[in-house]
């Protein structure tokens, strides 16, 4: 009896410790890669940003295929990782079913509503950061003729397509807008050739800014434009340092916020829905030395109005994914 | 030279092989400043040494073994089918079309019908291919491999556009009914304590079990089974003995193509309840490696499924626990399968000359 109640004891207090000692949290990195110097490494950069300052260390797992997500999620709750965050929207259907079979883990995704007790849900208004992007592509444009390249063909890069449209309309009426999907499937993350592919089809269409939603593809939209000396806009992370005086600007998608903010919450992680707009700082346009020369004084202050205006509700951006419509371009 | 007893054949050359690809991969871990001796720990302890681990192997085993099954008896008619994969998708889209037709009641009424549905569409796919080489001539080779690439565009276009639900962005079916979800080992009685509740293995691996003795039987204890392997060793002799080249061709590869869709109860209808894209994960190529180290003899193919059962989820837990990068997990794996599978030869060669040195000497 009393030996039984020792083990028992025993048993509870190294589950104590082991749940103690393995509460790192953990980063899944969706199909594109990690190092797509865009959505992914903007996740990455956040982590490593947690580590940098509270010394703490966190585990990471990059998918190879569409098929891998459940045993990922499942074997870092497993491993007691707390909270584990995800980047890209693939992961709701996974995570809406693994998130009930793990109640004391908590999870963070990005760029998708999964409704479930432990998770958070963290979602940018992409639109509003386009917008703006698209407002000093209109500016910096000479032929009147500006492009979008996205990576897959989803409601969601749709949505940037359609804000960086209303931006360019904003600003110049009567301007063109050209747009392009890489493709439909996750694969369209990752094909910098094809992105090339596009923008040069683009730019012979007389496109002379060319706005890249396509994580890792966009590295090849990003250097066929500078290679054929028309301006591009990065996108998620500042991109702008890959081809200095050749990147406009780039929209910033604060996702390395979003994943320090849930690292730093720890197991405290509040579930819920957190959107992030411009109020919030959670998108924006990137200003460097890298293409100070690039952005006017004029454009500049164009845009920061535009940006206040959109903060206090004066003007709307039209959100695709509200009714899948988009006012300012057809797809 | 004299030939090998038959234990060296199935057992000693195999662990040589592997045991060479083993300390290969360790020269290689050990080129990139890993641990080779902390690369084996963690995967074995994280394939084996846990209920979670276990369930992932053998998850990992039962798609192996239809698809190892399915290169075998193809490979017993000296056919080469390594369409595998294409054929375990299309069963995929058999199961999936067949478990979201209907709003199933029970899995025991799903299940016939969901196996039925993935081997008639990986026959199917097979069929074509088996066709072209019966008829016209065409390698079957080259035209199981084109497929597969056919198959991977007919899935993007249909999940993409046809079965992806409306307001869903993932190219991916809607999920099965719950009727539709077969029990994993956990739910079984009795083995509910070995194996973790959230385990992806599930019933599938007895249907596996079972297709490893039908296809014994099969192929040597029926009168189809020996005409399919002596059309395998020799097309005259078998078109001399009366056996038809057309039929057996067409027989074996629809077989191979039914076992090979087969798969798909186990990762589409077992594991992921829904189907999306890459589903199968290169179970279809890795079946040909599983059916060349387990001689392409029913019981081998089961032994060697579980082995590359064993190294896929072992793989995956590398990833996990060490620095080593996905690129030589990837390096680790092909070295099994090109000692194992490629370079067998070689190793039987050696062993074939020690063992006829040690008869001469007893001599």
């Amino acid at each position: 009896m009393s030996l039984s109640r020792y083990f028992l004891g025993a048993a509870a207090t190294l589950a104590l410790s082991a749940g103690a000692t393995f509460a790192d949290p953990a980063l899944i990195f969706d199909l594109g890669g990690k190092f797509d110097k865009s959505f992914n490494e903007a996740a990455f950069a956040g982590a490593e940003r947690w580590k940098a300052e509270t010394g703490g260390s966190y585990r990471e797992l990059e998918m190879q295929s569409e098929a891998q997500r459940e045993q990922a999620l499942r074997r870092l709750a497993e491993s007691g990782s707390n909270p584990i965050v995800m980047t890209g929207f693939a992961f709701g259907d996974v995570l809406n079913s693994v998130a009930p079979d793990y109640p004391d883990t908590k999870f963070a995704i990005i760029d998708m509503v999964v409704e479930q007790p432990n998770v958070k849900s963290v979602v940018f208004t992409e639109e509003q950061g386009s917008y703006l992007v698209g407002m000093m592509a209109a500016m910096a444009s000479e032929s009147g003729t500006v492009g979008f390249i996205g990576g897959m063909d989803i409601p969601l890069i749709r949505k940037f397509a359609c804000g960086y449209a209303q931006g360019v309309k904003a600003a110049n009426p009567d301007a063109t807008v050209l747009s392009n999907m890489t493709g439909t499937t996750p694969a369209a993350w990752n094909d910098p050739v094809k992105g090339g592919e596009l923008a040069k089809g683009q730019i012979s269409q007389g496109a002379d800014v060319i706005y890249a939603a396509a994580g890792g593809t966009g590295i090849g939209v990003l250097q066929a434009a500078a290679d054929e000396d028309v301006l591009s806009i990065g996108v998620d992370s500042n991109q702008n340092h890959l081809h200095p005086g050749k990147v406009l600007t780039s929209m910033l998608k604060r996702v390395d916020n979003a994943v320090y903010d849930a690292f730093m919450a720890g197991e405290d992680l509040e579930p819920g829905i957190a959107v992030m707009d411009l109020g919030s700082e959670g998108v924006g346009y990137a200003l460097d030395e890298n293409n100070a020369s690039l952005v006017t004084d004029e454009m500049k202050a164009a845009v920061d109005e535009a940006a206040a205006k959109i903060a206090s509700g004066e003007i709307t951006v039209h959100d695709y994914m509200s009714d899948e419509t988009c006012p300012a371009l057809s797809f | 030279m004299q030939r090998l007893p038959v234990w060296a054949d199935v057992v000693l050359v195999p662990i040589l092989s592997l045991l060479a690809a083993f300390l290969i991969s360790a020269l290689v871990i050990l080129g990139i400043g890993g641990n080779p001796v902390e690369a084996l720990q963690v995967m074995v302890t994280g394939a084996l040494g846990s209920a979670y681990g276990w369930g992932y192997t053998l998850y990992y085993a039962t798609n192996f073994m239809f698809t190892g099954l399915a290169v075998a008896v193809a490979f017993r008619a000296s056919l080469f089918n390594i369409g595998g994969e294409g054929q375990a998708m299309l069963g995929g889209l058999g199961v999936a079309l067949v478990c979201l037709a209907v709003d199933w009641p029970h899995w025991a009424l799903a299940l016939p019908a969901a196996m039925l549905g993935g081997a008639v569409f990986g026959a199917a796919w097979a069929a074509i291919p088996a066709w072209l080489q019966a008829k016209r001539g065409s390698h079957i080779v080259i035209t199981t491999i084109m497929f597969n690439f056919i198959a991977a565009s007919v899935l993007v276009y249909l999940l993409v556009n046809v079965l992806r639900p409306p307001g869903s962005m993932d190219p991916a079916t809607a999920r099965f009914p719950e009727g539709a979800g077969l029990p994993t080992l956990h739910d079984i009685p009795g083995l509910g304590g070995i194996f973790d509740r959230n385990t992806p293995a599930n019933i599938t691996l007895f249907l596996a079990l079972a297709c490893v003795g039908l296809v014994w039987l099969l192929l040597f204890r029926s009168r189809l089974g020996y005409e399919i392997r002596a059309f395998g060793k020799s097309e005259p002799a078998a078109v001399y003995a009366g056996i038809s080249p057309v039929r057996i061709t067409m027989i074996a590869m629809l077989i191979s193509g039914g076992l090979s869709g087969l798969m798909a109860v186990n990762n589409v209808m077992g594991e992921a309840e829904r189907l999306v894209l890459n589903s199968v994960e290169g179970a279809g190529f890795i079946g040909i490696a599983v059916a060349l180290m387990g001689r392409n003899h029913p019981v081998g193919v089961m032994f060697a499924a579980l082995l590359f059962g064993f190294l896929y989820q072992g793989g995956a837990e590398l990833g996990l626990w060490t620095t080593i990068p996905l690129e030589l997990r990837t390096v680790v794996q092909a070295l099994v399968i090109l000692f194992t599978g490629a370079l067998d030869t070689m190793m039987r060669m050696g062993v074939e000359r020690v063992f006829a040195l040690f008869a001469r000497r007893a001599a």
